[in-house]
């Protein structure tokens, strides 16, 4: 029994993790660039949800909603002002831009927002499922986040795969130049990625909240590195491996402490990472891409 | 032959800026005309420098991101201390038991390099930087549950367990003792010594880089499978670049560790490492010159920027992002050729 | 266009060098600092003249950013409101410099150099341990006095005649919380939850389980958490349910605890908890829901809800500059202040005097003084720098402390 709580809780953890590595690997895929500003836009939306749900107590509904529209803004402004002009940089230099945005957004929220930790409401209430006269219990936001990881992979797996805007992002992830021959507007389509990515962030970032409720400005810059790591075992770019990815993440997480160490958790996660990859170099889903002479 | 002669020009000019940088800094101390914080900060500057060129070794000249190099510093300072410790007895004169505690330390770093890069080498590119980062993080978990203790016995080792398990003899001393790591480092490194260790550093990677092992590392760099099909053994000169680069950055975690009393396991996280990268990048991928300065220009600068209290790491953001977006930026960099009319530049070809 | 680069920052480097240079020179109270020798011990002497200025020079360091940013913040505003108290008495004048450490040694060491820059005379400290015992050393060897609000390490005055600690040491708290247990008969199968890659919370736990293998008491599971995993506690939990632990001991700050308690509440996980100092200010977090904390022991030395005049007057003030209620890091810095206040009255320093002499004055008074102070009444100190006062035990009843005995 303690091994299906275990498993549950693994499952739960690695679904916020999973639903954070979409966004992660969303912007790799197409922009080819590492976004650790990630993390960061994940605590900003958590705060705007948790202005206006717990601490003007108006609707979830709008909260999220509103989370959703500050990160969409505030992903679409970063690109703008801090990723586009270093289109034609190397990826390096965009990596470390990103990473002064990170320090910028977590500064500039502890200056707005003070580092005293906030307490945040879960959206879904603290309500739990309980099975075998009450041994195996589920919570309501466990339940809540893996449906809603399942339902953005095939929504976003439809999306890059059905829709116009979707195949032009995809065709800027194979190649740049050709796509811009082919009418495709890259610029256009860059922005349009982090928009989604950013929206997803704000999602993540209420149901990390609703799940773990501390809120703080440094709340989103290590679920964003473990997120990451997750997007690179599913293979990055794959929008089902992030999935996986992730949720492997969580249960390995969980098991290593519950079967192995709580001392060592932290590196068993890290060790398998590596022996998966030794294995698969291109991650669990990825694509092994064949290079040319 | 222009070229040759260039190059060499080079080099010299970066020696020559080193020195005169530490005869001029030394002058000032010595005068008395240097604040406190700038003295404070010569021994950690010196470290980041030879963190810096050694990583640029690994991202510039070898072309393989690093996001772990903080983990050799960190095998490098608590090897490095715990030599230093232990041989008290052993070698009175503080300089020599700091240049020894720095050989070990560079040594264990170049064997955790070694044991690290013979299976990850085979990677590239974001994979290669992820397993950095995994490293990092195993290392940093793997100190803080290691306590290390010494006694009439020698070195006395207790894993996952607390320093009592080491049953040391009366007498003996606890040098780490797990998550606290050490504490009472007796502070034997100088501005001398480190800037000793940057000359060593320069004088080791820049012969590497003109050999003809650093230029099959860069045909490497360039085009893998073209260095592989004209019979340059991928592996070796990967790892040989990669493991000198992480035996420098533990020489520097022991002169770093050596100037404070103390030392965590969890100073040298991620974001330390994201930080040697950043000296890296800002200096410019492979210049050797340019890392020196940066490290020297980002070590400095949060703590110039004081005057602005608790919005000073939001200026440091602020100024990082802008220093990056004007040295990267098309546009911004002819409008900066246009201001500054180089010679140098023109020499290149390149007409403003 | 490396060299355009190149350039553009040799010359950033030399403004910088040069700023350097001319804040040295500048800045007449640092001047004499690098007189002909050079050894660390000749710069205690380093403000001897501040002619007019009347008030002593306090600094400290802290961190008011990054993660550990409250702590800091709070010893910063409780000591600067114990400053302007003061300074409205008119007889002796402080002036407060408080410099961010970033929570690492070697930023404090950093700002520790930028306050003897600016002349400091007494020394908080640092808010936190690592960076704590790495500035106590500079204290020791500049001979500078120091009074630190909460590192409670031991290795911060460990070997050091004029650094000084307002909170308990933590193996005080470890076994002072065992004892208490035990007394109390709270419980005998205890399990354990602490931070593994934190000095405060493993420094506690040490001598916890040494002392309670003296008393005992058996603990049943003991597992930890890092800094990188704090958010899911389920398997630390299930462990010591599974254990059947009847007692809880968190030996940590209060933003994990809250997920601990919200998280066996989930698991519908009942049991009791005790907690150390670091639980204190649970109460105040914004949206914490107070029933989760019902019932939880905690040994500190301050409490917000306390009808003392003197903590009602502090706490009053704090809210209505800063917004929040006080935490015990806020109560420590306040503290310090009044007791270097109450020193300096007592031996007679002046502000004309040197760091030295003023450091020498400082420590023969705090090593006889008594101090009542808004964190414990009859404070005395060792020799060794360490504060001896009563831990009140304190449990959580429908929403406030309540102090225990």
């Amino acid at each position: 029994m303690s091994f299906l709580s275990h498993l549950i809780s693994g499952i739960s953890l690695g679904s916020i993790y999973a639903i954070i590595a979409l966004g992660y690997t969303m912007v790799y895929g197409i922009a080819k660039m590492l976004n650790f500003a990630h993390g960061d836009v994940i605590m900003v939306g958590a705060y705007a949800c948790f202005f206006i749900a717990s601490r003007y107590e108006l609707p979830v509904v709008l909260g999220v909603l509103v989370a959703m529209l500050v990160c969409t803004l505030l992903g679409v402004i970063i690109e703008r002002l801090a990723y586009k002009p270093l289109r034609s940089a190397s990826s390096l230099a965009v990596l470390i831009t990103a990473i002064g945005m990170s320090y910028f957004l977590q500064n500039a929220a502890q200056l707005m927002w003070t580092s005293n930790p906030k307490v945040f409401r879960s959206v879904v209430g603290d309500k739990s499922l309980k099975l075998f006269g009450g041994q195996l219990s589920i919570s309501a936001i466990a339940i809540v986040t893996v449906a809603t990881c399942i339902v953005i992979m095939l929504g976003l797996t439809w999306f890059t795969g059905r829709t116009k805007m979707g195949k032009a992002m995809r065709a800027c992830s194979e190649d740049k130049g050709a796509a811009q021959l082919m009418g495709i507007n890259v610029n256009a389509t860059i922005s349009m990625t982090f928009a989604i990515g950013s929206a997803l962030a704000a999602i993540a970032g209420v149901l990390l909240c609703s799940m773990y409720p501390t809120l703080m400005p440094t709340t989103g810059s290590m679920p964003g590195i473990k997120a990451f790591t997750a997007a690179v075992f599913g293979g990055i770019g794959s929008i089902p491996g992030a999935m996986l990815g992730g949720i492997l993440l969580g249960i390995i997480e969980i098991f290593g402490k519950a079967y192995v160490s709580t001392q060592l958790s932290d590196a068993i996660v890290f060790v398998v990472l590596i022996v998966i990859l030794l294995v698969k170099p291109a991650g669990l889903l990825g694509k092994q891409v064949q290079e040319k002479v | 032959m222009l070229k040759m002669q260039k190059s060499t020009r080079k080099t010299v000019s970066t020696y020559a800026l080193v020195i005169v940088a530490f005869v001029v800094v030394q002058g000032l101390a010595m005068s008395g005309n240097i604040s406190a914080t700038l003295r404070g900060q010569l021994v950690p500057i010196c470290a980041y420098v030879v963190m810096a060129i050694s990583l640029n070794l690994t991202v510039g000249v070898l072309g393989e991101l690093s996001l772990g190099h903080a983990s050799f510093m960190s095998v490098g300072a608590f090897s490095g201390v715990v030599a230093c410790i232990s041989l008290q007895n052993m070698i009175a004169f503080g300089p020599v038991r700091l240049v020894v505690g720095m050989v070990i330390g560079a040594l264990c770093a170049g064997i955790a390099g070694f044991l690290i890069g013979v299976p990850v080498l085979r990677l590239n590119g974001d994979y290669l930087a992820i397993v950095t980062l995994a490293f990092g993080e195993i290392i940093k978990n793997l100190i803080t549950c290691l306590c290390v203790g010494v006694d009439s016995r020698g070195l006395r080792f207790s894993f996952l367990t607390s320093a009592d398990a080491l049953k040391l003899e009366e007498g003996g001393r606890v040098i780490i003792n797990g998550p606290m790591g050490i504490a009472g480092i007796p502070k034997l490194s100088t501005f001398t010594t480190g800037f000793v260790l940057v000359l060593v550093t320069l004088f080791i990677v820049m012969n590497l880089v003109k050999s003809r092992s650093g230029r099959a590392i860069m045909a490497i760099r360039d085009n893998r499978i073209a260095a592989e099909s004209v019979g340059i053994p991928i592996t070796k000169y990967k790892l040989m670049a990669f493991v000198t680069s992480a035996a420098l950055a533990g020489a520097a975690g022991t002169l770093y560790a050596m100037n404070f009393s103390t030392i965590v396991a969890t100073k040298f996280n991620f974001n330390t490492s994201i930080l040697i990268l950043v000296y890296v990048v800002l200096g410019g991928l492979g210049n050797i010159r340019g890392s020196v300065i940066a490290a020297t220009v980002i070590t400095i600068l949060p703590e110039m920027l004081r005057g602005f209290n608790d919005y000073r790491m939001l200026v440091y953001a602020i100024v990082l992002i802008i220093v990056m977006l004007t040295t990267n930026n098309a546009r911004f960099k002819t409008i900066l050729s246009r201001l500054i009319p180089s010679k140098k530049a023109t020499g290149e070809g390149r007409q403003p | 266009m490396k060299k355009l680069l190149c350039i553009l920052l040799a010359v950033m480097m030399l403004a910088a060098l040069a700023a350097c240079g001319d804040s040295g020179s500048a800045n007449p109270s640092s001047a004499p600092a690098g007189e002909p020798s050079a050894a660390p011990a000749g710069e205690a002497s380093a403000a001897p003249e501040a002619p007019a200025a009347a008030a002593f020079k306090i600094g400290g360091t802290g961190p008011l950013t990054g993660g550990a940013a409250i702590y800091g913040q709070a010893a910063r505003n409780g000591a600067q409101i114990a400053v302007e108290e003061i300074n409205a008495l008119g007889d002796v004048q402080f002036e407060l410099n408080y410099q961010d450490d970033e929570h690492d040694a070697e930023k404090a060491v950093n700002a520790y150099n930028t306050l003897k820059d600016w002349g400091m005379q007494i020394s908080l400290g640092s808010v936190t341990s690592t960076p704590g015992v790495a500035t106590s050393v500079e204290n020791d060897a500049d001979r500078i006095f120091a009074i630190t609000p909460s590192a409670s390490a031991v290795a911060v005055t460990e070997g050091k005649n004029n650094v000084f600690q307002m909170c308990f040491a933590d193996p005080n708290q470890g076994s002072a919380s065992a004892q208490y247990i035990s007394d109390q008969q709270l419980g005998t199968k205890i399990a354990v939850i602490y931070k593994n890659d934190d000095v405060y919370s493993t420094g506690i736990y040490d001598t916890f389980r040494i002392k309670a293998a003296e008393l005992g008491l058996d603990i049943v599971s003991s597992t930890t958490f890092t800094e990188d995993s704090q958010q899911d506690f389920s398997v630390q939990l299930a462990d010591a349910k599974n254990n059947g632990a009847d007692l809880i001991f968190l030996p940590m700050y209060y933003t994990p605890a809250s997920l601990i308690f919200q998280q066996a509440k989930s698991m519908d996980y009942v049991t009791k908890y005790f907690g150390v100092d670091g639980m204190d200010g649970i109460l105040t977090l914004e949206g914490f829901n107070k029933e989760l904390a019902e019932g939880v022991i905690l040994l500190t030395p301050f409490n917000a809800d306390s009808t003392d005049e003197r903590t009602v007057s502090f706490v009053e003030k704090y809210k209505s500059v800063y917004g929040e209620v006080p935490n015990q890091f806020a109560a420590d810095g306040y503290d310090c202040i009044y007791a270097i206040y109450q020193a300096i009255k007592s031996g007679g320093a002046t502000s004309d005097l040197s760091a030295s002499d003023i450091n020498d004055i400082l420590v023969a008074q705090f090593t006889s003084m008594s101090f009542d102070g808004i964190t414990g009444d009859d404070m005395t100190w060792s020799a060794n720098g360490q504060v001896t006062k009563g831990p009140k035990g304190t449990v959580i009843e429908n929403g406030s402390y309540v102090g225990l005995d």
